[in-house]
């Protein structure tokens, strides 16, 4: 088999973007690996709207925006290979990959795009005590079956989580003839957007029990209960449990990103996101080896996604075409004050510009996110409100032509 | 006089708006913090509306469903009348994006369209 | 006629089954569950003990030995995956010198060969996690870990090769003698058979009362367990044992065959011999008791707990005997149960050929080959293998690399894959770090092809456990 210059894992919305995008930059020779039978993945069964307001500045469902992006690589002609799954990454960026049609087989490109996503964290992870019948899905599981079969994993439903797939999955749910009884947060706020708390509890008269966990599982062969107690200290409360006669639990309690072949290769990870560690041209520490979306960190939109993933695409064109290596010192970013993580975690000496991602690690209000190069702030946004879960972004263009230390601080201020 | 109380979807700050109705018709928005609020306020406590989605099965295509998207948004208290209106309905493939597969859905006079493409199965 | 009914088809039982399948007789195995390797012998810690635990003297202790020994060579004729890494026992207090030294001496008179105590620099040597509080230990080269799934089915399988017929969702319900025969009731009818084995694990109590109107007392002891991703499945090499001290009986840390690590268990004494519940406070004592042997587990890799039920006798004893004329138990094989299983079987056999004085099959045949595991293969023997049968070349579990292939394998073996927990057993679809959320749909949507069922018909674990319950929009909560 040839050798593509460029290989991307992954044809998601990340490895779309990114393949568009490399085109885009002077790339012809750009191979998408895909495991499913079809270009998109997960927003093939995101089929609820409200993706894409940022990038094509209207309100979609996840299958047209994938649809979109599926036009243009098409359009393209990049080639893909589908229902092929890559088994391995080297460290000298061989990726090795088995499908139906060609067996088992290694690419050695020049540069390599990880858009391999994230996954869901299952029970095992979270420690519920209990049986373990059949009717506990994750919330994306669940959402496959509904979405995408056409079945309905259940019947009567309680949701462990309130991120925003554990929402959208109490509306299609409901929607489709299941009773949810409620939806459970361990946390004291939801992770999840206003508008799905709205639109996906309130409009059916979901309850949402925050500080709440499940604390037993009951049921031999199918679920048949679930008992929530309120959790204080990261306790539950005894006397505050409330059992549930119910056949399903859906699991939506956080995304790990998908870094098992970044692993194998040796790409160093950060222990806080679970993706790889970049720098500001999005290159993890194998170089030629590039990073982007959910397998990098987890996003809450997909326009960010598709921004990220563009960037990664670009500078994987110019890697390959320029041949231009990158020196290996660069200076980490600092994250202080509640500033859980950056993406970049590290920059180059004598970088101009970046484009800063980062979270907090709780809610905040009248806050400021600041940035510094040797102490000396380069920029400085006001934040009336943080949550964690939601993405922040900040553009700095004016990094000084010699730097040894950047701090990014959440500090006090209107 | 009657107050209504309601989370703002506009951003993220999620503000707690107040709202004076007076039958069906709002008097006065407070806890807003930007005009968007207001307007939000206003409609969704007058003609609230929602764009429905969810998927049809599909009969002889390449996968077992497809998804679909009102084509315009639906009266709030309408979702489960048109879902109730498309039990029992299947599509035979192939189906085009945007293809409309459902006229009126519910008399809503609004069209029930696909958001994705199917293909006719392959043997 | 039956010749030999075996109730329940656990490890026990299906060695059973395989030990008689050497001869010419008419062998039906019941199993009130879906499938084989559904009870004790799916939730344990997969060890193969070298036999200095048991009672010297015991039959406990001569069965564990003689298991040990034999399920190497076992291994290899059925091919099953299995590793002899050896295990330790541990003793944090000096006080224990001389249980370390007296559990050394029970194992030398069991005729446990290798046995010897090293002192805390030696073992930290070959295990560099251990706590601090570890001060010598007794090491067992014999000792080993098993797949006990993988030893369950091969039986199985092997057995029904020799023509063992296996009937499942078939509990006894009922058993009765009639001059020289037994009838065996279940509720879709009586079966007549010239014997009848007890291997019914934590029910066999309930068969011992159906064949004599007599209790026999098997309490269900739960154990509960971690199981660890295989990121850090060699963050021990050896099978790590504690002492019983202070704490009580302690846990084990141990690598799996799979390249898991597995901690626990727990031991909880109940009524019910079908709870198989986790809890709090039991695996919040495992992670208290472990980190006296081990320091620093990485309990943030954990992919899932579970719980097992061992059929422990207070004589904690193995009672296998001819009980009445032609009705044989099989009962109370509690750890080490697992190990001792190819020596159950000959013993039972053994008591079976004195009843039935069966002849010699001329054309048993001894070995099983497992479900071809295609990632052992080189690139150019994969790449064949697919070009012949492109299922090969589809990933269905990616966190265990797992294809279409070997599914489809484990669907139509005898006895085959019945529901998704079945192939787990079979091929460890589902048993990744993220637990089947990736690939439980696409196995459900094998399972339903391939047995032509539809897909509201795919159970879990088999019974009332099916996956999904109906079309949408055509569910009534």
């Amino acid at each position: 088999m040839k050798n593509p210059d460029l290989v991307i894992i992954g044809g998601g919305p990340a490895g779309l973007s990114a393949a568009v995008a490399a085109y885009e930059a002077g790339l012809r020779d750009i191979l998408i690996l895909e495991r499913d039978r079809e270009l998109g993945g997960i927003l093939n069964q995101c089929i609820h709207n409200g993706f894409g307001l940022h990038t094509f500045h209207e309100e979609l469902t996840g299958p047209e925006y994938a649809g979109r992006f599926i036009e243009k690589v098409n359009a393209l002609g990049i080639p893909r290979k589908l229902d092929t799954m890559v088994l391995s990454l080297g460290p000298d960026r061989s990726v090795t990959a088995t499908n139906p049609a060609d067996g088992l087989f290694t690419l050695h490109p020049k540069a390599v795009i990880l858009a391999m996503g994230c996954r869901e964290r299952p029970r095992g992870a979270l420690n519920i005590p209990g049986t373990r019948p059949a009717g506990i899905y994750t919330a994306g599981t669940a959402q496959h079956s509904v979405n995408i079969e056409g079945f309905l994993p259940g019947k009567r439903v309680v949701i462990l989580g309130s991120g925003d797939i554990g929402l959208i999955m109490a509306r299609r749910m409901t929607l489709e003839g299941a009773k949810v009884l409620a939806v459970a947060e361990l946390m004291p706020y939801s992770g999840g957007l206003k508008r799905n708390i709205v639109q996906c509890l309130e409009d059916f008269g979901i309850p949402l029990l925050l500080s709440h966990t499940v604390i037993d599982i009951r049921g031999d062969k199918r679920l048949t209960g679930v008992t929530l107690a309120r959790v204080e200290n990261g306790r539950p409360v005894p006397g505050t449990e409330i059992s549930y006669d119910c056949d399903t639990l859906l699991l939506s309690c956080g995304l790990l990103p998908e870094n098992e072949l970044s692993r194998g290769a040796g790409v160093p990870l950060n222990p806080v996101t679970g993706g790889p560690l970049v720098d500001e041209g999005l290159e993890t520490g194998i170089p030629g080896v590039f990073a982007a979306g959910n397998v990098l960190h987890v996003h809450d939109l997909v326009d960010y996604v598709t921004q990220e993933a563009a960037q990664a695409g670009e500078n994987a064109a110019k890697y390959v075409l320029s041949g231009e290596k990158s020196s290996e010192n660069c200076v980490k970013i600092q994250c202080t004050g509640g500033v859980r993580y950056t993406v970049p975690a590290q920059v180059h000496p004598g970088t101009k510009s970046l484009k800063i991602r980062l979270r907090v690690d709780k809610p905040y209000r009248n806050k400021r996110l600041t940035v510094c190069a040797d102490g000396v702030p380069v920029l400085s946004r006001k934040r009336p409100v943080l949550a964690p879960g939601e993405m922040e972004t900040l553009d700095v263009t004016n990094l000084p032509e010699h730097f040894s230390a950047i701090t990014v601080a959440l500090e006090e201020g209107k | 006089m009657e107050t209504r109380t309601l989370t703002c979807i506009g951003c993220p700050l999620g503000c707690t708006l107040k709202a004076e109705l007076e039958g069906n018709t709002v008097r006065s928005v407070t806890g807003n913090t930007c005009p968007n609020g207001e307007k939000y306020a206003r409609k969704e406590l007058t003609t609230p509306e929602r764009i429905l989605t969810t998927t049809l099965p599909i009969l002889g295509g390449d996968r077992p469903t497809v998804s679909v998207k009102t084509a315009a948004p639906v009266p709030k208290g309408m979702m489960l009348a048109c879902m109730e209106a498309l039990r029992g309905i299947r599509v035979s493939a192939p189906v085009n994006m945007g293809q409309t597969l459902v006229e009126n859905l519910a008399n809503t006079g609004v069209d029930l369209v696909a958001t994705r493409a199917v293909g006719r199965e392959q043997f | 006629m039956q010749d030999v009914v075996i109730v329940g088809a656990g490890v026990s039982g299906c060695a059973i089954a395989r030990e008689l399948s050497r001869f010419a007789l008419d062998i039906l195995v019941l199993e009130k569950e879906e499938d084989v390797c559904c009870g004790t012998s799916k939730a344990n810690s997969g060890i193969v003990h070298a036999g200095f635990d048991a009672p010297a003297g015991s039959l406990m202790a001569k069965l564990n030995v003689a298991g040990s020994r034999a399920m190497e060579a076992l291994s290899k004729e059925l091919d099953f995956p299995y590793r002899r890494n050896g295990s330790l026992v541990l003793m944090t207090r000096p006080d224990q010198r001389d249980a370390l030294e007296a559990l050394m001496e029970n194992g030398r008179k069991n005729g446990v060969e290798g046995l010897e105590i090293l002192d805390r620099d030696a073992l930290l040597a070959m295990e560099p996690h251990l706590s601090e509080e570890v001060l010598a230990g007794l090491y067992a080269p014999t000792g080993a870990i098993v797949c006990p799934f993988g030893l369950t089915i091969a039986l199985a399988e092997n057995a029904a090769a020799n023509g063992v017929k296996f009937q499942f969702d078939s509990p006894v319900t009922g058993l009765s003698r009639t001059g020289d025969f037994w009838t065996v009731h279940t509720p879709t009818g009586m079966i007549q058979t010239r014997t009848v084995m007890n291997a019914a694990g934590v029910h066999a109590g309930d068969i011992h009362g159906f064949a004599t109107g007599e209790n026999m007392k098997i309490i269900p002891r739960r154990g509960e367990y971690f199981l660890m991703d295989h990121a850090v499945g060699d963050y021990v090499n050896s099978t790590v044992f504690q002492l019983p001290g202070p704490y009580g009986k302690g846990v084990l840390v141990t690598p799996t065959v799979h390249g898991n690590l597995l901690v626990g268990p727990t031991a909880t004494d109940q009524n019910d011999p079908d709870r198989t519940a986790t809890t709090r406070e039991g695996l919040a004592s495992i992670r208290e008791k472990a980190a006296h042997s081990v320091t620093d587990i990485p309990w943030r890799q954990t992919i899932t707990s579970f719980a097992g039920l061992r059929a422990h006798r207070p004589e904690h004893e193995f009672y296998i005997r001819e009980t009445l004329p032609g009705y044989i138990d099989c009962a109370g094989i509690e750890s080490p149960g697992l190990t001792s299983a190819p020596a159950v079987g000959e013993l039972v056999a053994k008591i079976a050929e004195s009843i039935l004085k069966p002849k010699k099959k001329a054309n048993f045949c001894p070995t099983r080959k497992n479900i071809l595991n295609p990632n052992i293969l080189s690139q150019e023997a994969r790449s064949a293998l697919i070009e012949r049968n492109p299922a090969y070349g589809r990933i269905i579990c990616r966190c265990e690399g797992i294809t279409e292939g070997e599914i489809l394998d484990a669907i139509h073996r005898t006895p085959g894959a019945r529901s998704l927990d079945g192939v787990k057993r079979r091929v460890r679809a589902g048993m990744g770090r993220c637990q089947g959320g990736f690939c439980s749909p696409k196995v459900t949507a094998i399972l339903a092809r391939e047995l032509g069922i539809s897909l509201t018909e795919v159970t879990k674990s088999g019974g009332s456990s099916v996956l999904l319950t109906g079309r949408d929009k055509e569910v009534q909560p």
